[in-house]
């Protein structure tokens, strides 16, 4: 590339940058949070850049003092001095006192961060690639947590949607993770394939999800309101796209919406044993107590929701869905146009399982096999008909075989 | 004064190195098959700079897609390669050959040696290179792409590497067999070549720091070795060193991982501190201030950068004795690197400065890379690093203390010492016009970095939420202008190595005191074939030597 194109191509570059920039806040520091321990991380983040701040001062001072002063055009004859023990020994002794007086008030915090005994509720979270899963050990709650779908399509190469137009653009999930404030929270946190990071700034919680170890983090949010971070250990291809989002919320709002969950769990069973209610209403019900604390979440009402099961479907009608599941779940590892990324991430097209035993690909994708994550839990019975019957016949893969809700629920 | 003495004892009949005029075979032959440090270090700069410019240019990828938010270039696997690359790139490929370079042109004139110990090795250690990185760089075109796991190569995600992990594993061993063949190279030559008079406190300070860093890359590059081959075996031979399903552990790769890094970070720096402290003293014409202390300091960061390995794993989930343990040392090592920037600054005090290109990059190094410095500081306050972890506020801090440290300082190096290579001087006014538009458009890119990365935005991210976007686009037009800045900085080099431009006298610095500046300018192929009785140029002789040399190839200044 000629200097001139570059040139073009910068200035090009920073037009385009503008028009974007009204849109955007100038946030230059680390959030205060809303947690005492995020509080006190604050401080002593304030503290200490304080404290470069003021050496900072004198040092550079000193420095652009002699630079002005002692130039040869001012200062022709140097000064011989090249060694003084006692003004050595001072500066050695101040910064090592400096230090000191910052490392005490830093490991009373840090003490208290690992503190996790005297906890009212435990959550643990899981990583995957790349989503995370929470389960809630204190009641029978679990379920996966994912990019929203409007930034799951925004995000993708050449998508032609602008990330301004979408809500908090990569910082939103369908399935946030609800905890009562004033509650003293305890996290336990591991991976189920690589290592990811779990970081909300406003709660100063940042612990890395490491497979086969179980990390402990604890957390209490004092105001109610949404907290959004993200994976912050590169965890491959998607790491960018595996948010975390913590709604708090009061006591009594999150006892509603576990009843909600967990009540509502067995209503939803209970339809789908009857499957005779119409299927706007039991969306409506399995849907709602979802939705209930996170009124404004757009995204759950385009989540795939529980629809009556055992219902026959016909083939293009599970094609159509199964795209779409597959697009939002699948082609990350597998790709849009089932190639996958191998070695890692085995193709589909023309694959053995895709081709050949309908039973063995049920299995797969239900339940998982070493970095194939289980999909059982994620996804209802239509969905992963759909999706398995979308991949038999997709790419070339025309098996024509069509499988039914039923045949999963079977094979459940 | 009697003089270094260059005179040749060797009958080659020309006196020279082969050059084009003997034709195209004979003098790529001299190139492949040369011993001279001198040869050598010209080829490790060339490299390191090549280097430079293919890294710089995945930096750039990284920047335009990192331009808005949104994917626009690239996909995410493309990405992550990049970050991956562009890490492997400069640190192995760029930084490190640049300071093997400089040593292998001015540690034997710094010393008073002919040449370094093992010539031959040296050949070896520098003709790895260039297969050692187009290796690593064809794994970019390979089933399922380059290494995506970061520079880090963390396992379980560096398993799920496509058929590239074996050829970069590889690549790394390459590289590591030229580090320590060099490393072993520097340690013998500096203690047993010196001239007789040289006591090993009167070393120049370059000598110094590199010699401790040659040490620290004999202790850690077996280090990395270990920890990539265990990746390999892990891979293709069915251990579990890493794997917690086999029993193994993924957490201890990462100790190993950082009991290499860390040394590593220094390896990157220390003899960035003997240019500095070199460049310093000459252009302020005054003694470098508290040798000693600036030895000591030097060897006690070497000391203490193995006991401080766990503050890049804060975060990973260790017991709180261990983690109050490693913030405590790390919170030390301020305290030696203090004494550092205080003596430079000491230095300059009450001299008589003059502001050349050189004496420009080392003072923009000792103000910018406090800054890093600073934010160094900063992440060693453990719980504030649990903030600080993985955002871009580290990414910030070690380009900090890399660019306007490590690679300002090779600069620095390279504009001080080109004159004596070369014979010619280089521009000054376009070095002026370098150093100030590197110095601002260094802060243009990483700066704002600071910024985004305390408002949350994690590294190695190919995409962001629209809070960031603002600092972003000033980071990606900081990063283009500044690499298109270092196309000056290329010119001008290569202007003095068609040897055009004004003579150099063979002082070349009104306040160069060096053994090198006791030789005349361009060096000649072969010098101090007896060792100097001298080792420095006294205070009172203000021009050089030279007229008591035949220059080897009948060339003659004044
Ligand atoms: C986290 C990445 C990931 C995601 C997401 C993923 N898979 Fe997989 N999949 C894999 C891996 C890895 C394998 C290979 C497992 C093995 O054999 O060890 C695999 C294997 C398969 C196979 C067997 C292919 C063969 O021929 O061996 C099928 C079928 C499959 N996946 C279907 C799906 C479906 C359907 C989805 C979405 C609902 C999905 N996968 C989502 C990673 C993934
Ligand atoms: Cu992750």
């Amino acid at each position: 590339m000629s200097v001139k194109t570059m040139l073009k191509f910068v200035s090009g570059l920073m037009a385009w940058g503008m028009s974007s920039a009204a849109l955007a806040a100038w946030e230059v520091n680390m959030p205060v949070g809303v947690t005492e321990i995020s509080r006190e991380v604050h401080g002593l983040h304030m503290l200490i850049f304080w404290v470069c701040v003021a050496i900072g001062v004198v040092v550079f001072g000193a420095m652009f003092y002699s630079v002005f002063a002692h130039r040869k055009s001012r200062h022709p004859k140097p000064a011989d001095f090249h060694e003084s023990t006692l003004v050595e020994i001072i500066w050695t002794i101040i910064p090592f006192g400096i230090l000191i007086a910052m490392a005490i008030p830093a490991a009373g915090t840090l003490i208290r961060m690992e503190d996790t005994r005297g906890t009212d509720m435990t959550v643990k979270i899981t990583g995957y690639q790349w989503k995370w899963q929470y389960e809630y050990m204190d009641h029978d709650i679990s379920y996966f947590s994912t990019l929203d779908a409007k930034s799951n399509e925004a995000r993708r190469l050449g998508s032609g949607i602008d990330p301004a137009t979408v809500d908090n653009y990569l910082l939103e999930v369908d399935n946030r993770l609800v905890l009562p404030v004033g509650k003293k929270v305890r996290f336990l946190l591991t991976s189920n394939d690589v290592i990811h990071a779990w970081w909300v700034p406003d709660l100063a919680v940042k612990k890395d999800a490491v497979p086969g170890y179980i990390n402990e983090m604890w957390t209490q949010i004092d105001e109610p309101g949404i907290y959004r971070g993200q994976c912050a250990e590169l965890c491959g291809r998607d790491h960018g796209f595996m948010p975390v989002v913590v709604e708090a919320v009061s006591q009594e709002d999150f006892d509603a919406w576990v009843a909600g969950k967990t009540g509502g769990a067995q209503e939803a069973a209970a339809e789908e044993a009857v499957a005779e209610e119409p299927a706007e209403a039991s969306v409506e019900a399995a849907a709602e107590p979802e939705e209930a604390p996170a009124a404004e979440q757009v995204a759950a009402a385009e989540a795939p929701a529980a629809e009556p099961a055992a219902a026959e479907m016909s083939k293009d009608e599970l094609m159509a869905s199964g795209e779409k599941v597959y697009q939002t779940y699948c082609s990350a590892c597998h790709q849009a146009g089932g190639e996958g990324l191998p070695p890692a991430f085995p193709a589909l097209k023309g694959s053995a399982i895709a081709t050949g035993d309908q039973a063995a690909h049920i299995d797969i994708v239900l339940n998982g096999k070493n970095a194939m994550t289980p999909f059982g839990g994620t996804l209802n019975d239509e969905q992963l008909a759909a999706v398995i019957t979308y991949e038999r016949n997709a790419w070339g893969n025309d098996t024509g075989d069509v499988v039914q809700p039923a045949q999963i629920k079977a094979a459940r | 004064m009697s003089h270094a003495d260059t005179h040749d004892a060797h009958d080659d009949h020309h006196h020279g190195p082969v050059t084009l005029k003997d034709g195209f075979v004979p003098w790529a032959l001299r190139w492949i098959g040369t011993t001279n440090h001198k040869d050598l270090g010209t080829l490790y700069l060339i490299f390191a700079f090549t280097m430079f410019f293919i890294g710089g240019v995945m930096s750039l990828i990284i920047r335009a897609e990192l331009f808005q938010p949104g994917m626009q270039l690239v996909s995410p696997e493309f990405f992550n390669s990049m970050t991956t690359m562009h890490a492997l790139v400069m640190i192995f490929g760029g930084v490190m050959p640049g300071f093997v370079g400089l040593a292998n042109w001015m540690v034997p004139l710094m010393i008073g040696a002919g040449d370094l110990a093992l010539p031959r090795v040296n050949n070896w250690g520098f003709w790895i290179l260039p297969f050692a990185f187009t290796l690593l760089l064809s794994t970019l075109f390979m089933d399922g792409g380059g290494p995506a796991s970061g520079w880090t190569m963390y396992p379980p995600l560096v398993l799920q590497t496509g058929d590239a992990l074996p050829f970069v594993i590889f690549a790394i061993h390459l590289m590591g067999i030229s580090s320590i063949t060099g490393a072993i190279n520097v340690i013998v030559t500096i203690l047993n070549l010196r001239a007789p008079s040289m006591t090993l406190l009167k070393m120049p300070l370059f000598v110094w720091t590199w010699l401790i860093t040659a040490y620290l890359l004999i202790a850690v590059m077996p280090v990395l070795a270990g920890a990539v081959t265990m990746l390999l075996t892990d891979r293709y031979f069915g251990t579990s060193f890493f794997t917690a399903a086999g029993g193994g552990d993924p957490v201890m790769f990462q100790h190993i991982f950082w009991f290499f890094g860390h040394p590593e970070v220094y390896i990157l720096i220390l003899p960035a501190f003997g240019i500095v402290s070199t460049i310093i003293p000459t252009f302020a014409r005054k003694a470098l201030f508290g040798y000693d202390s600036m030895v000591y300091a030097t060897a006690s960061i070497a000391f203490l950068s193995f006991i401080v390995w766990a503050h890049h794993m804060f975060t990973v989930g260790m017991p709180v004795a261990g983690e109050l343990f490693f913030m405590f040392a790390t919170m030390l090592i301020a305290v030696p690197t203090g004494v550092k920037v205080f003596n430079w600054i000491a230095t300059m005090w009450r001299g008589s400065m003059t502001f050349e290109t050189p004496m420009l990059f080392a003072v923009g190094f000792v103000f910018l890379f406090t800054i890093g410095g600073f934010s160094g500081l900063m992440l060693a306050i453990a719980p504030a690093d649990f903030q600080y972890h993985d955002s871009y506020f580290v990414v910030a801090h070690f380009h900090y203390v890399l660019v306007p440290g490590a690679v300002f300082s090779i600069i620095a190096g390279v504009y001080y010492w080109i004159p004596k290579w070369t014979g010619v001087m280089y521009s000054e006014f376009w070095g002026k016009v370098h150093f100030w538009l590197s110095a601002i458009f260094i802060n243009v890119t990483f700066f704002p970095q600071h910024f985004v990365g305390l408002a949350g935005m994690p590294r190695r991210i190919p995409d962001y939420n629209g809070q960031f976007a603002d600092f972003n686009w000033i980071s990606t037009v900081g990063a283009f202008a500044f690499f298109l800045a270092q196309f000056i900085f290329i010119f001008n080099m290569m202007r003095c190595m068609a040897r055009k431009g004004e003579k150099a006298t063979d002082r070349v610095w009104e306040g160069a005191h060096g053994l090198e500046w006791t030789v005349p300018s361009p060096a000649p192929y072969h010098t101090f074939e007896v060792p100097p009785e001298q080792i420095s140029i006294p205070e009172d002789e203000l021009t050089a030597v030279h007229d008591e040399f035949d220059a080897l190839d009948g060339h003659k200044l004044t």
